[in-house]
């Protein structure tokens, strides 16, 4: 699998998660990716960013195109140096959300549905990474 | 752009989001929507979101707190325009917005308002319409 491009993105406010989104957006179309499909990845990718922004004190989205044999893929990663998850199998069920959430609670479970594969890293006191990646 | 303009036509107030939403414009719209509704004594409150390409989970939080709000109020709203994709998206991320009414297109949305407020009843204060 190579990496056919890449770019990375601050975000840390609100302004920067649109960008975020947009980009998305940009390079789905750029890979003809059905619009249903580029609904999904812009979504879990709002999602994704919202998390880092609300609760990681912010950080980085890196997005690759892939390029793996036949087929192409966008992915997304999400890095923050923030708290950091303890118990990542509750934080992706359903409804969880820690104090006041902003959302309903379906960010990462919801964006884990949205995407063809999904993998999350974290570690308490060091960070969260989310990788997200659609195929075509 | 600051603020998301808020149209009255009629008994009704008319939203037509056409902008990418970020967080800040979002919260801004509910508490603009709530001054609104009181100052003009709209009856109901119509969204457009057939212009947001992504309804995320903070966006339907926001409508549907939008809903909740106007529905103490003693005002109904109807969300219109939802896009295919949206749809499909919305449901697949587990969104149900089950206290929001939806039409098709705005010209349905105001038919369902007349509708809805009518059946409530005009005469009273609008504390007693709620409370009917």
């Amino acid at each position: 699998m190579t990496i056919i491009k890449s770019e990375v993105l601050p975000l840390f406010t609100d302004d920067d998660l649109v960008k975020v989104r947009q980009a998305v957006r940009a390079w789905m179309i750029e890979q003809e990716f059905s619009l249903v499909t580029q609904t999904k990845m812009v979504t879990a990718s709002s999602e994704l960013g919202r998390n880092m922004v609300v609760y990681g004190g912010g950080g980085c989205a890196r997005l690759e195109c892939l390029n793996d044999f036949d087929r192409r893929g966008i992915r997304v990663i999400f890095e923050d140096q923030g708290p950091g998850i303890a118990d990542i199998s509750q934080a992706l069920t359903d409804g969880f959300t820690t104090g006041d959430g902003l959302g309903l609670g379906l960010g990462l479970g919801g964006a884990k549905r949205l995407v063809n594969d999904f993998e999350i890293w974290s570690e308490p006191g060091h960070g969260t990474r989310v990788t997200i990646t659609m195929w075509k | 752009m600051d603020h998301i303009p808020i149209i009255k036509v009629g008994e009704f107030l008319l939203v037509s989001i056409q902008v990418d939403m970020h967080d800040r414009l979002a919260m801004r719209l509910q508490d603009d929507l709530t001054t609104q509704l009181i100052k003009t004594r709209a009856q109901g409150v119509l969204i457009d979101i057939s212009s947001l390409d992504i309804v995320d989970s903070f966006i339907g939080r926001m409508i549907g707190n939008i809903a909740s709000m106007m529905s103490i109020l003693g005002a109904e709203t109807v969300v219109v325009g939802m896009r295919p994709a949206v749809a499909i998206t919305i449901v697949e991320l587990g969104l149900s917005l089950s206290n929001v009414r939806t039409a098709l297109n705005v010209d349905k949305g105001i038919g369902l308002l007349r509708v809805l407020v009518n059946s409530i009843g005009n005469e009273g204060s609008r504390h007693d319409n709620y409370q009917k």
